[in-house]
């Protein structure tokens, strides 16, 4: 597969991804109801989503876009890294390119750390740990949530995660674009509107759940 | 002017270089930067060393054979411009210079500052042409072009394969080059009847030099002395992509 074929796969596995975080990122708006309607309608959620065989095709399909976008982004930072073996005595890439764009595969490791770290607090406890009951029964992730955010350390770390996601959807969603061939004279400034508001909005928003629940419901 | 530079020597392909220091006096401000290495070498051969050698030709700005990388830069900090079209002038009296060929396994050391490019010819070669001779040019309404596609092939024939793209590229890509050469035809219909084999050949023709595949951290084009657009190498992969999933003829 040549490099160009990769960088499809990255594109169209990146892309499958902003579809999930922006389904991720309505699903989890209930948590900024007022009280006892956040518990109650995040937890109905999170119920229906484990029950719902659809949602479960989608899981393994992000399972391994995930696996995939990870596995490609090392063949191709292994190949590009060994087309210069000798490298500059002085170098000023800064004067060129945004550091974002140079540092995706640090961006993207952070993302992946994080994400073991995300799995193990909501998706682990909520699947096999002792998790409590809301008034309607169901099982209390939303009691989960509320107390991992009672952290600082926690919080903050959500919080600086979320800004490389940021950053990482900045340079990945006009890559992307350019690498399934997007382009034009009069939509392409649009289209570059688009993914800035994309990355900072996604960013953001997810940014806003842990800091409101740390705030509002310590 | 005077300046104090670091230059990478290197005797031959096969022989390890070291970066080497120079004072080199009485440079005129007008002097281009190649003619600031003519200063040097002519002090150097006085002194029975080996001159430094670096490519060069037309010194106009459009051949693309000169090029090397001043100060972490690829022709410089000029935008723009390629090594022989800056002058020193743009330099401060007494600055250190760094100065070092293109580096690219694709593009192994000859000598010094010289460096073999001919893996972008072999690409070229691998496509980059339309195998119908056309001819003195033809009678102006009996082939159409739209005046906006006209525009976009000449911004993507400008390109002189100086291969500071390459040089300046993260991963020592050579698509923008690829991108120029492969637009540029595309978007012509004399290219396009061949466009299909054209831009998997020279894709192919590509990876096989060895060269790094592409971040689109656009350094390429901030660094490429013709200004080719970006939006070349989305009509490359846009190109690309065409003829993968399509049959051939």
């Amino acid at each position: 597969m040549d490099t160009i074929a990769q960088k499809i796969l990255m594109a169209l596995t990146g892309l499958f991804l902003c579809l999930f975080l922006v389904v991720h990122l309505v699903g989890n708006l209930p948590l900024l109801m007022p009280l006892p309607a956040a518990q109650l309608r995040f937890n109905a959620y999170s119920e229906a989503l484990s029950h719902n065989p659809l949602i479960r095709l989608a899981s393994l399909v992000t399972l391994a876009s995930v696996l995939v976008h990870t596995l490609v982004s090392l063949v191709l930072t292994r190949r590009n890294r060994s087309a210069r073996s000798v490298r500059y005595a002085v170098a000023r890439p800064a004067e060129t390119s945004p550091w974002y764009a140079r540092r995706m595969g640090l961006l993207g490791t952070i993302l992946l750390l994080f994400l073991l770290v995300h799995m193990r607090t909501f998706w682990w406890e909520y699947k096999f740990g002792e998790v409590g009951v809301d008034a309607a029964g169901r099982r209390d992730l939303y009691g989960v949530v509320v107390a991992a955010f009672q952290a600082e350390w926690y919080t903050a770390l959500y919080v600086l995660c979320m800004g490389a996601l940021g950053y990482h959807l900045l340079h990945g969603v006009a890559s992307a674009s350019r690498t399934l061939g997007l382009h034009h004279r009069r939509y392409g400034r649009w289209l570059e509107g688009l993914g800035i508001t994309f990355a900072v909005g996604v960013s953001a928003g997810f940014a806003v759940l842990p800091v409101f629940v740390y705030i509002m419901r310590g | 002017m005077r300046f104090h530079l670091k230059i990478w020597r290197q005797a031959g392909p096969d022989v390890a270089g070291r970066m080497v220091d120079y004072d080199v006096e009485n440079v005129p401000g007008e002097a281009s930067f190649l003619e600031m290495l003519d200063v040097l070498n002519e002090t150097l051969v006085a002194r029975d060393e080996p001159a430094i050698a670096f490519d060069h030709d037309c010194r106009e700005g459009i051949c693309g054979t000169c090029g090397v990388m001043i100060n972490g830069r690829a022709h410089g900090s000029l935008r723009g411009v390629t090594t022989c079209q800056l002058h020193m002038r743009s330099f401060a009296d007494g600055d250190t210079i760094w100065i070092e060929p293109w580096r690219a396994d694709a593009f192994p050391v000859v000598c010094d500052l010289v460096v073999d490019r001919s893996a972008l010819d072999r690409i070229v070669q691998a496509g980059g042409y339309t195998s119908v001779h056309t001819g003195t040019a033809p009678e102006a309404n009996s082939i159409p072009v739209p005046r906006h596609a006209a525009e976009r092939a000449f911004d993507a024939a400008a390109c002189i394969g100086c291969g500071a793209c390459v040089a300046t590229c993260k991963n020592a890509s050579a698509m923008l080059f690829v991108a120029a050469k492969v637009s540029h035809l595309a978007l012509l219909p004399q290219g396009r009847v061949e466009a299909r084999d054209r831009v998997r050949t020279m894709i192919a023709r590509m990876e096989q030099e060895g060269f790094g595949g592409c971040s689109n951290t656009a350094a390429c084009s901030a660094e490429c002395p013709r200004d080719i657009s970006m939006e070349h190498i989305a009509r490359l992969n846009w190109e690309s992509i065409k003829a993968r999933i399509t049959s051939g003829s």
